[in-house]
């Protein structure tokens, strides 16, 4: 990834504490648009910590406090006027357990939509559905029965439906936590080749476990360890060459 | 081979000294599962024969009392003793009140006329030596059927000077002795029935002009003490019908805006666990301590009327909150997070999360949660008798601020009457009707919570 894309996401000494406890110690890294970058580092580490701040999703935990900055479009996200719904319509997030709404396949695509009243007619909306479904790679094996329950699909299939209904509302950039930790080898394949097509629109940052993962999907990877990021660089280069000697240790296996 | 194949036991090595104990230990465990698998079984078998024992009982005493001893009479509506003008018609210069003026002053006038002669007039015609013994003549058909003959004429007046064959409610003495919930062999002094009622009552019941018939009096009318036959629930049932609108009107959807405000969108601090004890305090007030609030509060400050339903529906509220409040917090606390996270993920408010997402997936605990407080406070007698509800009412109420009593009132009421032999069917049939609105409302939590119970 050529470092002269512009800059989607720009954390500045971004700190977290829940209650007494800092989960990280200031983190300070640039997001380009439309890269893949991936979070890596042992569990407790402060990756997932970090991606929920992208979007405020810590606002929904109790204790939880955020400081420093985190410019979207170079706009902090924290500025009071700034709605935390518009930032989660722009960010858009995919969870680590496949989290369908218990309703229709239909209804759970078309609800983002409805919410933020992006389609005004039903076959504007039908669209919307049908696109989303088409890019998140699900259309041809759920078109028949999109008014059958979510939650009958398949794991692999219901984490390409949350994809979907997270593409549904447009947003800029995608945060993915862990997406595929749930899924067998086959549904992760398929994820990952989704993610490989979904960065020609939009910017996604992806937390994994999975170092091969990490190092198949992204462009840039960022290596995590006790709340600091210890490196960030091209997913190649990280991983051949890593600088530091913690980076390393994890990834040659020694610890994590 | 063969040896081993017929007998492979012979063929594997003694078992390890911890495999022993392992085996040595199981007979202990075995025992001990035995043990309390046994004594759950009976502690469900008595439970299951005792609630039998108590439906057999309530059952076989209070059903005889939906058929009551009634005499079949051909009614002379006769115009000699029936002397009431026609029955107004509004004429076109009169205004809507002076009509309803005279209409009033037309149904007093039938009140004045004596229903009972037609009765006793139409019994000599059966009992030759009716004329001798013109007290119990008057004693045969229970009194408040006058007010039925009565009803007749005003709802129709072209039925003066007809006859009609109807069937009459006999008094309640009469019900007990043929029902034989009297013992026979009674000297006079302590019968109920005079010796010549008796030899009629007799004569009449194997001439088939008594018959024990199936009654809607039970149903149809309030209490009565003049007229005990037809003593009915009416008056009590919609007491406790209006009292459970003022219930789920008033606790349920309070109960449920309090839970959501409490689990969902108030902070966690010092208040709140306040507030949160103290709900669950609520739940544990005996309830008749709800009944003195509402007597010195409801009644002692605001002036709300005695007796009557909306006072009685504000106590029971206050008791079912607390229920409302508890089940549906667990309700909520049992939607997965995830639901949440996922709506709030695609930039829904807080508030859209919940009422598009968690509220539709916690409808049926919610509703079962309701119902159930709801079932509870139906029951519930205690608080009602401090707030005046165990007042004699003989009129069924029109709306929640009349006096009424309530079905498990008129229960304790009728258990203490002093006909025992008579109430006490009455007091098992008044049971039954209970049990079936107690059951109606489980089967309706169980079938909406069947009905909207989505698994995810």
């Amino acid at each position: 990834m050529s470092n002269s894309a512009p800059v989607k996401i720009s954390a500045t000494d971004v700190k977290v504490f829940y209650g007494d406890n800092q989960a990280l110690h200031g983190i300070s890294m640039d997001v380009y648009q439309n890269e893949v970058i991936s979070f890596i580092g042992p569990s407790g580490c402060g990756k997932s910590t970090f991606l929920r701040c992208m979007n405020r999703m810590n606002d929904t935990i109790e204790h939880c406090r955020v400081t420093g900055s985190i410019l979207l479009d170079g706009r902090d996200i924290h500025e009071p006027a700034l709605d935390v719904v518009q930032l989660r319509a722009q960010v858009g997030m995919v969870f680590q357990k496949p989290n369908p709404f218990p309703k229709s396949i239909y209804e759970n695509i078309s609800y983002g939509p409805k919410l933020h009243g992006l389609a005004e007619r039903k076959a504007d909306l039908d669209d919307i559905v049908e696109s989303s479904l088409r890019r998140a790679g699900l259309w041809n094996e759920v078109k028949d029965r999109l008014d059958q329950p979510g939650t009958g699909l398949s794991g692999g299939q219901q984490q390409r439906l949350c994809i979907a209904r997270s593409i549904a509302v447009s947003p800029e950039v995608i945060l993915m936590d862990e997406p595929c930790s749930a899924l067998d080898p086959i549904a992760t394949s398929i994820i990952e080749e989704l993610i490989d097509e979904l960065k020609q629109n939009f910017t996604i940052v992806i937390v994994t476990h999975n170092m091969q993962q990490a190092a198949r999907v992204s462009d840039r990877t960022a290596f995590f360890h006790l709340g600091n990021l210890i490196e960030i660089g091209n997913t190649n280069d990280v991983f051949t060459n890593p600088q530091q000697k913690r980076t390393e240790d994890y990834i040659t296996g020694r610890y994590g | 081979m063969t040896i081993i194949a017929e007998n492979p036991i012979k063929a594997v090595a003694a078992p390890s000294q911890v495999q022993q104990k392992v085996i040595a230990s199981l007979n202990r465990r075995h025992r001990k599962e035995n043990l309390f698998r046994r004594l759950g079984l009976t502690a469900v078998l008595i439970s299951l024969g005792l609630v039998a024992v108590l439906f057999i009982n309530i059952f076989s005493k209070g059903l005889p009392a939906f058929w009551q001893s009634a005499i079949t009479l051909d009614i002379y509506f006769d115009p000699q003793i029936i002397k009431i003008p026609p029955m107004p018609q509004q004429r076109d210069d009169e205004s809507d009140n002076d009509f309803r003026q005279r209409h009033i002053e037309w149904q007093t006038e039938i009140g004045f006329v004596n229903f009972n002669r037609l009765i006793t007039d139409s019994l000599q015609k059966i009992l030759p030596d009716a004329n001798k013994h013109r007290r119990d003549l008057a004693r045969v058909v229970t009194s408040g059927e006058r007010f039925a003959l009565r009803d007749m004429v005003v709802a129709d007046p072209s039925i003066i000077g007809q006859t009609r064959t109807l069937h009459l409610l006999t008094d309640a003495n009469i019900d007990v002795w043929l029902k034989g919930n009297i013992d026979r062999s009674l000297p006079d002094g302590q019968q109920q029935l005079s010796p010549k009622m008796r030899e009629w009552v007799d004569k009449l019941s194997a001439d088939g002009v008594i018959q024990n018939r199936f009654s809607l009096a039970l149903f149809m009318n309030p209490d009565s003490r003049s007229s005990l036959a037809s003593a009915g629930l009416a008056g009590a049932f919609m007491g406790s019908f209006y009292m459970m609108l003022v219930v789920i009107l008033l606790a349920v959807p309070m109960g449920v805006a309090a839970a959501i405000y409490l689990e969902e969108f108030a902070p966690r601090n010092k208040i709140t666990d306040l507030v949160e004890v103290n709900i669950n305090n609520l739940a544990a007030v005996p309830s008749i301590v709800f009944g003195l609030l509402g007597a010195s509060v409801l009644i002692g400050w605001f002036n709300l009327p005695m007796s009557a339903p909306i006072v009685g529906g504000l106590v029971l509220s206050l008791m079912t909150l607390p229920t409302v409040i508890i089940a549906t917090r667990s309700t909520l606390k049992a939607i997965p997070p995830s639901i949440r996270q996922a709506a709030l993920g695609l930039g829904a408010s807080k508030m859209q999360a919940i009422f598009h997402h968690v509220l539709p997936l916690a409808i049926p605990g919610i509703l079962t949660g309701a119902i159930l407080g709801v079932a509870q406070a139906l029951g519930e007698t205690a608080p009602l008798l401090l707030i005046g509800m165990k007042s004699f009412v003989a009129s069924i109420p029109a709306s929640p601020f009349e006096q009424a009593s309530a079905l498990p009132v008129q229960i304790y009421l009728w258990q203490g009457n002093e006909l025992r032999n008579f109430f006490e069917a009455r007091t098992s049939a008044a049971i039954i009707v209970l049990l079936l609105m107690m059951i109606s409302l489980n089967g309706l939590a169980i079938w909406l919570r069947k009905k909207y119970e989505k698994r995810w």
